[in-house]
């Protein structure tokens, strides 16, 4: 008997896990955050209802600190056949003028990212969110759920987490409860990158190397992407040949130095390079199990 | 956006070529405390190369910080995850790692090999293909060995690496090697696991991890990279019939009726016959959809749409089967059950039962026997606490398709998900089919309970009284019956104590008994609503998931919950019967609402407040309310 190959076995696996939420919830929602791997799983979901459309809308949950190329790849994501984007923004935050210089990056993600999610999982009653978190990207992760709980507060209590065997998924809850569910989990970054290569699944030109203006700050290299961005006395933009293995906001998302215009060069340099994807998110520095405690929260 | 991949160069282009037909491998790894199976997950992933330098920072700043090596690289607190767990120092639950080398990917369950993390091994194990199971080449095959390697054979993991860790504190001899590949041998006979590779290590050296080790010659085997990469990645045993539960149906048009899942095991192709259980039915396959287009022919593990060539009743929860080769179809069963709660699995309590794509209503009658995992043993149990696991019969309010668990995985296994809180709190594995449910059939009968209870101008119910001890339940069910014996109405009362005196004599006030002493008073009223009757039910009945049991047996619109109201102080000042006295006193054990907790009905049909009416009030109010919703009709 022939075998599936990794990636045909990964992306069965996610199919399995997409069809197994519409089955079973009520009102599913994708939470699209226009990376890399919203597209794959936006990709996958397409896949999974085929020749149906998606039967869920896109949420993106918008800080308005967004790369102006994010945008644009979004509104164009939007216009694809069967697809149907919700974008929320926490428009308290917005009068009350939130934003990563003025407030730093932990403030901007609480009020801009994490409760604009939860207001807007509120105001749709969403029962279930799909993400694009993969358990290799941070260690807190490695023991998330492929189905993860969530009270009606959005939290994550990691002591109570349902065990999960086999593909026995429970999605059951009670009223105003909700799961955040990943289809990715089992995914790492190479595979990411391999399916876009293999299946062409479109992604923004911001993960391959261009020469775009940027500055030093703190070691890293933030894009100066619009006029927003108060660049210091004496600091001037400096153009340099960059690309982004993360996209977030554009002030909180540092660039590498790359030549890799290409996808296959991507996946090369990928394999030599010696930090991690998340090096390059200034939230995650700013304290030891700092993800663990924002999911607690309710970010994602 | 992007326009398309662009010629790659050279080595890279055959690199990601061969990385198409990388296999995955989805192994455990189990171990006791201390064996260095973190330390040998931490040494894959930085020879695999995978770690990065922000990690490798990461850690050594970790390492000096909460390190159990005097400040040396930790790679123990690479795969201890959570805060908390790295303050305790110990991992609490399973955590998945991924890695990859040049032929193949892997994904390893690291779960904990601390006493009472039964439930988190058995929830790595259920995925996996391999297991490794580490030995401390100074101690041998343990207690917890043995218990691991149990649990590795009752979860059906095909294939066994048993590695002989920290060679090096035994001067990496042969002899020692030997003898504990001996010992595990004869175990491991004993229960079934015969798929055996041993290899001697050491985890925190790098011996025979990914290359030979010069310190061992005399070990001519695989090292055990070189094991994992190579051992055989058949997805399961050959020649299996097709299995597909059905997940989705897919109906995008009046034209399109596709039926989407994965397919559990053989293969399908087109044009094939396929039997639809638990129906029975049986069509051909007409296509076989994916996004990538139709396909001829699809293998187990594939996420698929099946359209048949003939408009038959499908819905999820079904399984599409060979033809000529369908599994069983039964709803009683054998099976092994672990329990991964802290409240414990009861006999006689109805659970929520998915098995596949079918999630049904399963109440466990008894638990034959419970398996200590430590020395095999069995032992009679009425219950099953965390972590234990028991045999027990399963009884089903209706048919699945199935097979044993050892025969296949997706149709054998189940979970088990408590109602109230919908918690998963077990985990089972189909053995056989019960023949009594195999033969035994509901007769049908030509006098039905519709035209029993017409003859008596009514509508068959059960009014279920359930409130403290000396709410006034009783007395309220005598004043509703006498009214409507009055208006000519036939009913029956079944009062809590006078039951206890006969039919439940042989039962005391522990939880499971409650829960027995429930389920055969509801037995009894369905049999008595099924004769047409109005049926009070004046019990005590605590526990919501007995009441929710309770109402399970009747159709829609038959079970009236009313909910005795009286608080605690107020029954207790009244104690009709002088039980809270000696309750308070300690003479009477578990009694409601003392030392035993009443959970309030959550949505009663009827709420009756005795602070603020009399009895006589409350019945009528229950009379009218019957009428009203046309239980009584007038003569």
């Amino acid at each position: 008997m022939p075998s599936l190959t990794h990636l045909k076995r990964l992306e069965s696996e996610s199919i399995h896990i997409f069809r197994e939420v519409i089955a079973e919830c009520v009102k599913p929602v994708m939470l699209y955050s226009i990376g890399k791997d919203s597209a794959v799983m936006l990709h996958l979901a397409l896949k999974a209802f085929h020749p149906a459309p998606l039967p869920f809308p896109l949420l993106h949950v918008d800080t308005t600190w967004k790369f102006r190329a994010m945008y644009e790849f979004r509104d164009a994501t939007a216009k694809r056949p069967g697809v149907e984007l919700i974008v929320y923004i926490n428009q308290d935050g917005v009068r009350a003028g939130i934003g990563p210089f003025a407030h730093g990056s932990q403030v901007h993600t609480d009020v801009m990212k994490t409760q604009a999610l939860r207001q807007a999982l509120d105001k749709y009653g969403f029962d279930a969110a799909f993400g694009g978190a993969r358990r290799d990207e941070e260690q807190s992760r490695a023991k998330e759920r492929v189905f993860s709980f969530r009270s009606t507060q959005h939290h994550w209590d990691p002591r109570q987490q349902r065990p999960e065997l086999w593909a026995l998924f429970n999605t059951r809850k009670h009223a105003g409860e909700s799961l955040r569910v990943f289809p990715l989990s089992n995914w790492t970054e190479l595979d990411v990158w391999q399916y876009i290569w293999q299946e062409n699944v479109p992604i923004p030109a911001l993960y391959l190397a261009a020469v775009r203006p940027v500055v030093k700050r703190d070691g890293m290299l933030i894009m100066v992407d619009d006029e927003r961005m108060p660049l210091k006395p004496g600091e001037r933009p400096m153009m340099k040949k960059v690309r982004f293995r993360t996209l977030g906001c554009y002030p909180l998302t540092g660039a590498i130095e790359s030549e890799a215009e290409t996808l296959p060069a991507i996946i090369e340099e990928m394999l030599q390079a010696r930090t991690s994807e998340r090096q390059g998110r200034v939230i995650d520095l700013d304290s030891t199990a700092t993800m663990e405690m924002k999911k607690r929260e309710g970010y994602f | 956006m992007r326009s398309g991949s662009q010629p790659a160069p050279q080595d890279i282009g055959t690199y990601l070529r061969a990385q198409e037909n990388k296999s995955l491998l989805r192994f455990i790894t189990c171990g006791s405390v201390d064996d260095g199976k973190s330390t040998l997950i931490g040494r894959l992933l930085y020879e695999s190369k995978l770690l990065f330098d922000d990690q490798l920072a990461a850690l050594a700043r970790d390492s000096k910080r909460v390190g159990t090596r005097g400040g040396e690289l930790d790679f123990a607190l690479l795969v201890d995850g959570l805060a908390a767990e790295r303050e305790q120092g110990i991992t609490i639950d399973v955590a998945y790692r991924y890695f990859s080398t040049d032929k193949r990917k892997f994904i390893v369950a690291d779960t904990p090999g601390h006493e009472q993390y039964t439930r988190n091994m058995v929830t790595g194990a259920s995925t996996a293909d391999l297991a490794v199971i580490l030995i401390d080449a100074r101690k041998g095959v343990l207690t917890q060995t043995r218990r691991h390697s149990f649990l590795v054979h009752l979860l059906g993991i095909p294939r066994v690496v048993l590695a002989v860790n920290k060679m090096d504190l035994v001067g990496y001899q042969r002899a020692t090697f030997e003898q504990i590949h001996a010992d595990y041998c004869d175990f491991a006979a004993g229960i079934g696991l015969t798929n055996l590779t041993a290899i001697p290590l050491s985890a925190a050296f790098g011996d025979n991890v990914l290359e030979h080790s010069a310190n061992m010659p005399w070990y001519s085997g695989p090292t055990l990279l070189q094991h994992l990469e190579s051992v055989p990645m058949s997805d399961e045993l050959p020649g299996r019939p097709f299995r597909m539960p059905v997940q989705w149906v897919n109906r995008p048009n009046s034209g399109f009726r596709g039926f989407c899942g994965q397919i559990a095991s053989g293969s399908v192709r087109a044009g094939e016959r396929v039997r639809v259980l638990p129906s029975g039915r049986e069509s051909e396959v007409a296509r076989i959809v994916t996004a990538d287009g139709e396909l001829p022919e699809a293998i187990a593990g594939q996420s698929v749409t099946v359209l048949l060539a003939s408009e038959i009743d499908v819905s999820r929860g079904d399984v599409l089967a060979a033809g000529d080769a369908p599994p069983q179809v039964a709803s009683q069963f054998e099976a092994t059950v672990v329990w991964l709660h802290e409240e414990p699995l009861l006999q006689g309590r109805a659970y929520l039962m998915k098995a596949g794509t079918r999630t049904v209503s399963a109440t466990v009658m008894p638990i034959k026997h419970r398996i200590n995992v430590n020395t095999l043993e069995h032992t009679a149990a009425e219950r099953l606490e965390l972590n234990d696991i028991g045999v027990c019969e399963l009884e089903l309010d209706q048919p699945i398709a199935f097979e044993p668990y050892t025969e296949n995985r997706v149709l054998g296994a189940f979970i088990l998900i408590d109602r109230m809180t919908n918690g998963t709190v077990g985990a089972g594995l189909i053995h056989f089919a019960l023949r009594r449910s195999q033969n035994v059939h509901w007769q049908a009968l030509d006098v039905n309970k519709r035209i029993r209870a017409r003859q008596k101008r009514q509508t068959a119910c059960v009014l279920w009284l359930t409130g403290l001890s000396g709410a006034g339940k009783s007395t309220i069910a005598n004043r509703v019956e006498k009214k409507l014996t009055a208006e000519g109405h036939h009913t029956y009362l079944l009062d809590g104590d006078n039951v206890r005196h006969g039919l439940n004599k042989d039962l005391g006030f522990t939880a499971q008994d409650r829960v027995e002493n429930i389920r055969r008073v509801a037995e009894v009223a369905k049999l008595m609503v099924d004769a047409g009757l109005i049926v009070l039910v004046s019990f005590i009945s605590p526990f919501r998931a007995e009441r929710r049991m309770a109402r399970a047996l009747f159709e829609p619109g038959e079970f009236f919950e009313v909910f005795v109201d009286t608080p605690l102080a107020e029954a207790e000042r009244r104690d009709v019967k002088g039980l809270y006295r000696k309750a308070r006193l300690g003479e009477l054990k578990n009694f409601t609402g003392i030392d035993s907790p009443y959970e309030t009905p959550e949505q009663p049909e009827i709420q009756i407040d005795t602070t603020s009416v009399t009895p006589e009030q409350a019945a009528e109010r229950i009379v009218a309310e019957l009428a009203a919703v046309g239980i009584t009709r007038p003569a």
